[in-house]
Parts: structure tokens; sequence; C-alpha cells
């Protein structure tokens, strides 16, 4: 039997208050879980609804903060619709759509593997890629897979349709190669660049197999390639980010290249993979009309979301969030966090649920070194501690310096504990262990639940702005 | 001091799992009872070092697989040549599907490997994927329990009479049906465990160690306990993970 879309989504929107009523959750997820077990073809024909249609970003990594980014920069000329929290599987996309009253464009953050169904369903008038790097292994399977997967959603997109790519990553490049109606984006600033880091993805030419010649990487294994074998190389990009000054933990700013006009932008989030972030972004509001000056003001009004290099005052002290999840996301973290002088007090904590990765061997490819020389003390963290621990030990970091602290709340306030007054203590969670930290911190009046966030967010403006 | 010259093919390619997170804990393992582990990496095309001790073999993914394919088909008879010789050998997923005959995939393309264990893998119907323990009998009479991470698209199969390095208990293993899980000949073990392998199972290491100092001790020599607080915890968790999730298909 099929049912009415109109009961269909009646009964989706009900189950998500009940389950915030009932305190189990923030319904982020499961009214459209329950939407596409009702009617499998409800997302799709909500989706035609939107007026101006439905953009896509998909990632690795960055793509929660890419996509709160490029909300900023289109929010003065669409009224939008997205998914914030990070809720970015096909069911999260499905619960956005049901609340999608008054928006013209939809903006979504979709999850690599969901990837395929999702933009089947949106048929999306723009896609962008950001990157593609060795994550969950156990979830997905293989790198390669999830590429072969992604060339087919390039190959189904629609003529007409935007396809944004980060040409740095040689693999997205592969992929839109050939493709009338492609933007790419990348970074020009060889100060920033260096050799390839260990256990780096696409070393090898996906057309030929022969190793990439690396002029210089700058994260992971985006940068400047080419092929000896088959020619393949890194293209001008279309849109560029050059003359970029780190600032530790505090920002950054560089020359953003449009394709009419170049102009400052000062980003409020560290690192080099923000940049990246910001990029995407640029790449997306430009495709879908944003003038040069909506660009800039929304990359620099953009605040940290959900976890990632978020700041939490606590008292006299300061609590510095920041996710890690993979090898190249939690590399960048390290080098970002060492920026600033490396902290004395460090906690990580590890979990292995199935959003963390069930599989924990991805830390044995961090290169966490970096820390070990300035650190006073470690506080390892989560369901998986010791295997952090020894990922410290047998770096040659003193055991005795170790403290295996499995409760991730109860880190934190050992943390704190050693952290002085006016200090900053940093905290490194996997996902998981960040819902735990997040929990804590909001019962005790420091932070907003994720879907008090999401529902604020939704009830402001439409956009999901990702706001502390 | 007693050196332990350790072979490490295609570091380049096979890498992933932590393979690095293995050669760590050799090192440190080997350094603390006073040996030195000297690192050799052999590249395609390279030859195995002469006097050498211990070969590891890390994972990959399929591409980097077949890159390094047919150099090591080509290797087989060094690498028997050098286990005859006494050194003690250590593949891990990849690197152990590939020191088989070879890997059949679903289009029947047949990828061949090495030939030094006795097995054979084909391609299966979805991934072999979680936590698993074994156990083994490394030493006659001596029961150990190994814990790891299994992420596997292959069913390995085992030729008539050959050893498996241990049974499953909780998990998948070679092939999710046999109950076995890798290979021992002699002082060669071949493993889907990852995760990484030994910093989670300490004993392990210490019986490679020993197995590599014997070829030119002429036996395994007593190697002083370490402090192993840290590895006992990571075990016991890994282990409680296999029971409660290890070996459901997804």
């Amino acid at each position: 039997m099929r049912i009415p879309l109109v009961i269909s989504t009646l009964v989706a929107r009900s189950v998500g208050a009940t389950s915030r009523l009932s305190g189990r959750g923030g319904g982020t997820t499961l009214p459209g879980r329950v939407l596409n077990t009702l009617n499998p073809g409800a997302g799709a024909r909500l989706a035609k609804k939107l007026a101006q249609g439905s953009a896509v970003i998909s990632a690795t990594n960055g793509k929660t903060t890419s996509a709160a980014m490029a909300a900023a920069i289109l929010s003065p000329r669409f009224r939008l619709a997205g998914n914030p929290a990070g809720a970015n599987l096909s069911s999260g996309v499905a619960t956005a759509l049901l609340h999608t009253r008054g928006a013209d464009l939809g903006l979504f953050e979709v999850d690599e593997a969901a990837l395929p169904r999702v933009a089947a369903a949106l048929r999306p008038r723009a896609l962008c890629l950001g990157n593609l790097f060795r994550d969950q292994l156990d979830r997905y399977g293989e790198l390669e897979m999830l590429a072969e997967r992604w060339r087919g959603v390039v190959a189904g997109l629609a003529a007409e349709s935007t396809l944004i790519v980060n040409e740095d990553d040689p693999q997205l490049a592969q992929l839109a190669r050939g493709r009338e109606g492609v933007i790419r984006f990348g970074i020009e600033d060889a100060r920033h660049g260096g050799p390839l880091p260990h256990a780096a993805d696409a070393r090898y030419c996906s057309n030929c197999g022969v190793a990439y010649d690396y002029r210089l990487a700058y994260v992971g294994h985006l940068g400047e390639y080419s092929c000896p074998g088959c020619g393949f190389e890194r293209l001008k990009p279309d849109i560029w980010a050059d003359e970029i000054a780190l600032e530790g933990l505090i920002g950054s700013s560089f020359r953003l290249h449009l394709p009419e006009e170049t102009l400052k932008v000062k980003l409020g989030l560290p690192g080099l993979y923000n940049v990246y972030n910001a990029l995407a972004a640029a790449a997306l509001g430009h495709a879908l009309g944003a003038s040069a000056s909506e660009i800039a003001s929304g990359l620099e009004s953009t605040e940290a979301a959900f976890g990632r290099s978020e700041r939490i005052e606590i008292g006299e002290k300061r609590l510095l969030l920041l996710l890690i999840k993979n090898p190249t996301g939690a590399n960048e973290v390290v080098r970002t966090i060492v920026a600033d002088g490396t902290p004395q007090t460090l906690v990580l904590a590890l979990n292995d649920g199935i959003a963390d990765g069930q599989d924990v061997s991805w830390i044995w490819d961090v290169d966490f070194e970096p820390l070990l020389s300035g650190l006073e003390r470690l506080i390892a963290s989560g369901g998986r501690a010791a295997e952090l621990a020894l990922r410290f030990k047998y770096a040659g970091f003193p055991e005795s310096r170790i403290e295996l602290v499995l409760s991730p709340a109860e880190a934190l306030d050992r943390g704190l504990e050693l952290t002085e007054a006016g200090g900053e203590l940093v905290v490194c969670p996997t996902y998981t262990a960040m819902l735990e930290l997040q929990k804590v911190l909001a019962e005790r009046g420091h932070a907003d639940l994720y879907w008090q966030r999401a529902a604020r967010a939704r009830k402001e403006s439409g956009p999901p702005r990702h706001q502390r | 001091m007693t050196r332990i010259r350790l072979c490490h093919l295609y570091p380049d390619q096979l890498n992933i799992y932590a393979d690095r997170g293995n050669i760590a804990v050799f090192r440190s393992r080997a350094e603390r009872r006073g040996y030195e582990l000297e690192v050799v990496g052999i590249g395609v095309g390279e030859a195995l070092a002469p006097e050498c001790d211990l070969i590891y073999l890390g994972g990959g993914q399929d591409r980097e697989q077949a890159l390094i394919a047919p150099d090591l088909a080509r290797r087989g008879g060094e690498i028997s040549r050098a286990l005859e010789d006494g050194a003690a050998l250590l593949a891990v997923c990849g690197g152990y599907q590939l020191l088989g005959r070879g890997y059949r995939d679903r289009f029947d393309f047949e990828m061949l490997g090495a030939g030094v264990l006795p097995l054979e893998t084909v391609a299966g119907e979805g991934r072999l994927i979680g936590d698993v323990s074994i156990e083994c009998e490394l030493d006659p009479g001596e029961m150990l329990t190994v814990v790891g991470f299994e992420n596997h698209g292959g069913r390995t199969l085992l030729d008539p009479g050959a050893v498996p390095f241990g049974r499953v208990v909780h998990g998948f293993g070679n092939d999710g049906d046999s109950g076995f899980e890798g290979c021992r000949l002699g002082k060669a073990i071949g493993t889907y465990l990852h995760g990484p392998l030994l910093p989670r199972n300490p004993w392990l290491a210490d019986w490679l160690l020993g197995q590599a100092l014997a070829r030119t001790l002429g036996e395994p020599p007593e190697l002083e306990a370490l402090d192993d607080e840290l590895e006992y915890q990571a075990h016991a968790v890994a282990l409680h993970r296999a029971r409660e999730r290890g070996g459901k298909l997804r």
C-alpha cells in the first residue's frame, strides 16, 4: 500500500516532536527514517517543492563547516532549507525536507557513502565535492569503491547542473574531466606546501597506476600533482586562494581569487583545511550567483560548527573542542594545535561506535609526534583509551605521563583541573565522544544541545547558521 | 649488540591499517631488551637484504595491491629461501593474501601471488568486517589469545593439511566458514588481523622477535618481561568487542 505524501510527512514530523519531548534525542534523523520507510519516494517529491532546487556538498572532511559557510553566503539571496547538526545520511536529509516550509533552495551536506542515494533523490543543480580521504574503512570498505560510486553520481548529474570540485584532489579532478560546467577550486601558495605525508591516499594515478609526482602537498594528498605515466595533471583552478596567513588556533586570512574579482578574506576558523572549506563554499556560492561581497561576508561571519574548533568559556577557563575522525583530519588538527605552541595538557577521547569507526587502527596513521616534545600530560579517554595510550607509548612518550580516564566527561574535568585560570584546555574527541561532551556541557549550562541549535537555526532564518 | 634485520616489503604501497604501529612495536620491544632493530624498506624491483631475520608485509587497498602484485609474484623463491635460512615472517591482510598462490576476483581475473603460503583467495559476496578473537598455539601446549580487526572481501582457503594461524573464537577469520584464521608455516605467519595487530598482542610480537633472533642465536632467547599493563588493557577491550560484535555481516 502506498501511503499518501501528506500523511507520511505528518506522521514523520510528529515522531520528531515526540522524540524531543521524551528526551530521547533531537529527532534530527528519526523523522526522515520514518518518512523513508512509509514512503520511499517522498524525499524526491518534497525536494521538487523547492522552487530554486537543491545544492549538495559532500566530502570526507569539512562538509559540515563548508555547508555552514555556504549557508552564510547564500542566505541573503535564498530562503534556505538544510540539514544542520551533521545529520548527513539519507535520513537526515529527509528530515530536513520535512522542514522546508517557506524555503526556496535546499542546501545539504551529505555523507560520502550516502551521496549516490541522496543525489538521485534531490537531482541537485549544484554538486560540490570537497575531498576524498581514507576514513572509516570498516564502514565503507575501500576508498576506491567510494570513488567509483562518486563517478556514477557525476555521470548521473544533469547536463545543466554545475559540478564543483577540489582540483587539488586528483581523484576528484579526474571525475570532472571531460565534463562541461565545472568549477574548479584549489590553493596556490607554495609556502604552505610540504612533502606528501605518511600513508597518504591517492598516491597513484587512477588512469594508469603510476605514482604521481607531487610538487607539494597542502593537506593530506591535496596539492599539486602530475602523472609521469599518462600526463594527467592538475589544472589551474577557476577559484583559488593565495597569500595565506595562518594565525594559529585563531583563524587565517587569504586572498580569494574569483573569476572576475580578487578580494581579501579573514576567516575565524583555523588551519589550512578551513581555507579549503572556505574555497568549497565560495565556489558553490559563486555557482549559485552570490556576489563577491556576499561570499566574503558569508565566509567571515561563519563561526565554528558543532565541535569543529569550537571555543566554550567555562568559568575562568576556556575549552577548545577539535573533532578528530580520520588520519588526515587529525593530522591537520595536530598541525593547527602545535602552530600555537604545544599545550601542556591534552585530552584525547577515542570511541569506537559506528559513527566513530569501529576500527581504531587509524590513530596509528596519525602523526601525533609533533605534540610529544612540549606535552606534559596526556589524558587518554573514551572506550578505546588504552589504544590511544599505546599509540603515544610506542611513539616514545613516557607512560608515567599518560592518564587513562575512560569517561570523556571525567576526562574533561581532569583536564580542566590541570588548566590554570585564564588558560585554555584542548580536547580532541571522536564523533560520539564529542556528543557525550556536548551533552555534559549542555547539562552544566555551557552549551546548547545539538538539536536545540538545529531548531533555533531553523526558526531564525531557515538556513543552518551553526551559531554557538 | 645483536641486531635484528627486518625487511619491510613495499612500505610505500602496503601501509594502511597502521602497519607502522607493528614496526614501532617490534622496534621498541627489541630495543628495551638490548637488541637493535634495523628496518630495510624493500620496494618494487629491489632484492631482499641479505642476512634477513624478519620479513614484514602489510595491507593495502586494491589499487596498491595490484601495483605490487606482479613484483611479489616473482619473489616467491627469494622469500622461501629467506625462510629456509631462518627468517621469521609476518604478513597482514593484503600481504597475507598475496603470499598465497593468488587472488581470484568475481570476474575470474586472477592476480598471481608469491606461492609461499599453501592457500588461495577468492572474492566473496560482501566484505567480512569486524572485531576478531582467535586462539593460537605458537609453541606446543601454549594457547594464546590474539585479538584484532578484520576487513576483507576475499575468502582465503587453506590447502588440505595446511596449518592455520589460529582458530576463530569470535569473528569471521579466513572465510567466515571454516573456523580457521590465517596461516602458519614454520616461523611464518599470515593473518587478516590488523588494528594494528602487535600493540594489543605483545606476546605475539615477542614470539616473532624470538624467532627472528633464533636465526643468528640458534634458538629463541629468553626475553625479559616488560610492563605491559596498557597492552593488557587494550587487549581486554578488543576481546570484549570481539565477543560483543565480532562476526556480524554488514
